[in-house]
């Protein structure tokens, strides 16, 4: 079975302006609308390609968050997905202990890919994709705007500061995706009927010998320093005014 | 208590990149720090004499092996894991470019550790601020002390370490089998002989609206007359306009020049992480309710294709 193992991650929705909880312990996550990580989508939708071009059988999501979380693989379900795992838990993990999570599920399931995002855009850490690599000592490749896979091998382009550099890898491989590498379709009304009849296995962090607890503590979360309330002006002439006073042009 | 930091240098083989001081810089904030520079390459020569001259080095160590020609993080991870473990080194930093964070997290598996990233304040050995939620949270973050701590450095919070040092340079080898399953094809970038978008202190950015690649050229104008690097919004990236390299935003570049214009862009969460240490930000849209005013340091609501050519002018 040639399997695609891709990342969901549920998250704050991209469109929510998050807002840091009075007493300063995390951002205030409740009754804020939660979505599959933008990221994760363009992996998922990534991994369907791939299959639907005959060059994998099956395409599997995997989670790790709380019960709620079965919402988003529902949706990657009716996206195309044939089958989910999710690692229940409350606990907000960090990287290095999602990343042995997936080493265990990715030992278990031998797939030739995996598809993680680029970065979750709660935590923005963009650490998961490298270290599932280290861990299983195999390449990565992170913000793929374009891959191709051939036999056992990929072709990768990644946006890079400097533009987009091109990398050859050897199967099976780590790939985080950017933004450019597709656009994830929409779910249609039959597929998400359809989704409630695939697979969704439910499975605990002890399976794979990972504890809930971070070595790391956060010791408060804050809002970002306000910028102060500019000025508007009317037009280029008052606007090259104020740039010179300022010493800026 | 003292601290033992290795930097891993970012380069293209012939020069130090800019990050590599910012990265410096941050590291010179641990108390009590010493702080070697760890340049991986085929030949070292060039670079490792910029890293000597950054001022806060004590030791630039090179490792020199042709499989260093390009910075893959499969070959380069296991090389400075085990300078880190052989060094003793108790932290590990790079810059949070697009090389440190290929490279990075890979290290901190391997030292089995979590990576912090984009490190934007140190406020103790092993207490850092950093950026959740696309800047819109700021977290202090408290890490352990008995393992090496590795970190990203979030470049548009540092100034650049000065030159003027003349630290020793000590080559070595490293003992650590380097996979060939990851390998170097080619890169294309654009060199448009304009300021580094990630260097400048003026950047002019371009959004939607600009509508083509060519009406662009009315970013770049004004961009030339005032000696500006290029940005853009992710919009203006997906559409064509411009390349990728000139995307600014959460998922982009994070910039902090002097001065930003920000053109025909509506000013999205994403975007304004971007910009978040940007001294003096000009908005130009047409819209008087866009989101970037609520931002703006200085606002101008009308039509760019009026105002940008007339700007350009006025600026002459
Ligand atoms: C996960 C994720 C990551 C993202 N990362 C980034 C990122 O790194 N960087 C980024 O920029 N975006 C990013 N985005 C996208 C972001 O949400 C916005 O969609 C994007 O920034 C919008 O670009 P824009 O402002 O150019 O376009 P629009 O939002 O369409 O704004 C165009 C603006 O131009 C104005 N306008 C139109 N015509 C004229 C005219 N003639 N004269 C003057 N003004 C005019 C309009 O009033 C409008 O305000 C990300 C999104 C997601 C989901
Ligand atoms: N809890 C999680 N559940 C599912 N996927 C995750 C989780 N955490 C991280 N990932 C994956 O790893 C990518 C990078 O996450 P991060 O390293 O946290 O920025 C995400 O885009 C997901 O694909």
């Amino acid at each position: 079975m040639r399997r695609i193992m891709v990342g969901v991650k549920r998250v704050v929705d991209y469109n929510v302006r998050v807002r840091v909880k009075p007493d300063n312990t995390g951002v205030i996550t409740e009754g804020v609308k939660m979505s599959i990580n933008p990221f994760d989508e363009i992996a998922l939708e990534e991994a369907l390609r791939i299959k639907e071009k005959g060059l994998a059988d099956e395409v599997v999501a995997v989670s790790i968050g709380p019960a709620d979380t079965q919402q988003q693989l529902r949706t990657a379900l009716a996206m195309g997905a044939d089958r989910a795992i999710l690692v229940q838990t409350d606990a907000n993990l960090p990287p290095l202990s999602v990343a042995k999570v997936f080493h265990g599920i990715a030992q278990a399931e031998q797939p030739f890919l995996v598809l993680l995002g680029k970065q979750a855009i709660d935590e923005d850490n963009g650490q998961t994709a490298q270290m599932l690599a280290a861990l299983l000592d195999r390449p990565q490749a992170v913000s793929c705007s374009k891959v191709e896979v051939t036999d056992g091998k990929a072709t990768v382009t990644r946006e890079v500061d400097a533009g987009l550099e091109t990398l050859e890898i050897d199967l099976p491989a780590v790939l985080s995706v950017d933004l450019r590498l597709n656009e994830p379709r929409y779910v249609k009304l039959p597929d998400i009927m359809k989704a409630k009849k695939k697979p969704l296995d439910t499975k605990n962090l002890g399976d794979y010998g990972v504890t809930e607890g971070s070595p790391f503590k956060t010791v408060k979360v804050e809002p970002p320093p306000a910028r102060s309330k500019g000025i508007m002006v009317k037009d280029v002439a008052e606007l090259v005014g104020v740039l010179k006073q300022k010493g800026l042009v | 208590m003292s601290s033992k930091i290795l930097v891993v240098a970012e380069h293209d083989g012939a020069k130090l990149n800019a990050s590599t001081l910012k990265a410096v810089a941050c590291a010179a904030k641990v108390p009590g720090a010493s702080i070697d520079v760890a340049v991986l390459a085929a030949d070292a020569s060039a670079v490792a004499q910029q890293a000597a001259a950054v001022t806060g080095v004590a030791k630039v160590v090179v490792v020199e092996n042709p499989a260093n020609q390009e910075p893959l993080a499969a070959v380069y991870a296991p090389q400075v894991a085990k300078l880190a473990t052989a060094g003793g080194y108790t932290h590990v930093f790079g810059p949070s470019t697009t090389f440190g964070k290929d490279v990075m997290p890979r290290v901190a598996a391997l030292l089995g550790v979590s990576q912090v990233s984009d490190v934007m304040a140190v406020e103790g050995s092993h207490v850092f601020k950093r950026p959740v939620y696309a800047g819109n949270a700021i977290l202090t973050v408290e890490v352990p002390a008995d393992a090496p701590v590795v970190a990203t450095v979030r470049v548009a919070s540092f100034e650049a370490a000065p030159l003027g040092g003349s630290a020793p340079i000590e080559k070595t080898s490293v003992d650590v089998a380097l996979p060939g399953h990851t390998r170097f094809v080619s890169r294309s970038g654009a060199t448009t002989g304009r300021p580094d978008l990630q260097a400048a202190s003026r950047v002019v950015s371009g959004g939607r609206a600009l509508g083509s690649a060519d009406n662009f050229k009315l970013i770049y104008a004004l961009a030339d007359k005032i000696g500006a690097a290029v940005g853009a919004s992710r919009a203006a990236v997906d559409a064509g306009y411009v390349p990728n390299d000139l995307q600014v935003g959460q998922t982009g570049k994070i910039i902090a020049p002097e001065l930003y214009f920000a053109i025909g862009i509506s000013g999205a969460i994403q975007h304004m992480t971007g910009i978040k240490d940007a001294r003096t930000i000009v908005a130009i849209n047409k819209d008087a309710e866009a989101p970037i005013f609520e931002s703006a340091d200085i606002g101008l609501v009308g039509d760019l294709f009026q105002i940008v050519p007339e700007l350009e002018k006025a600026l002459g």
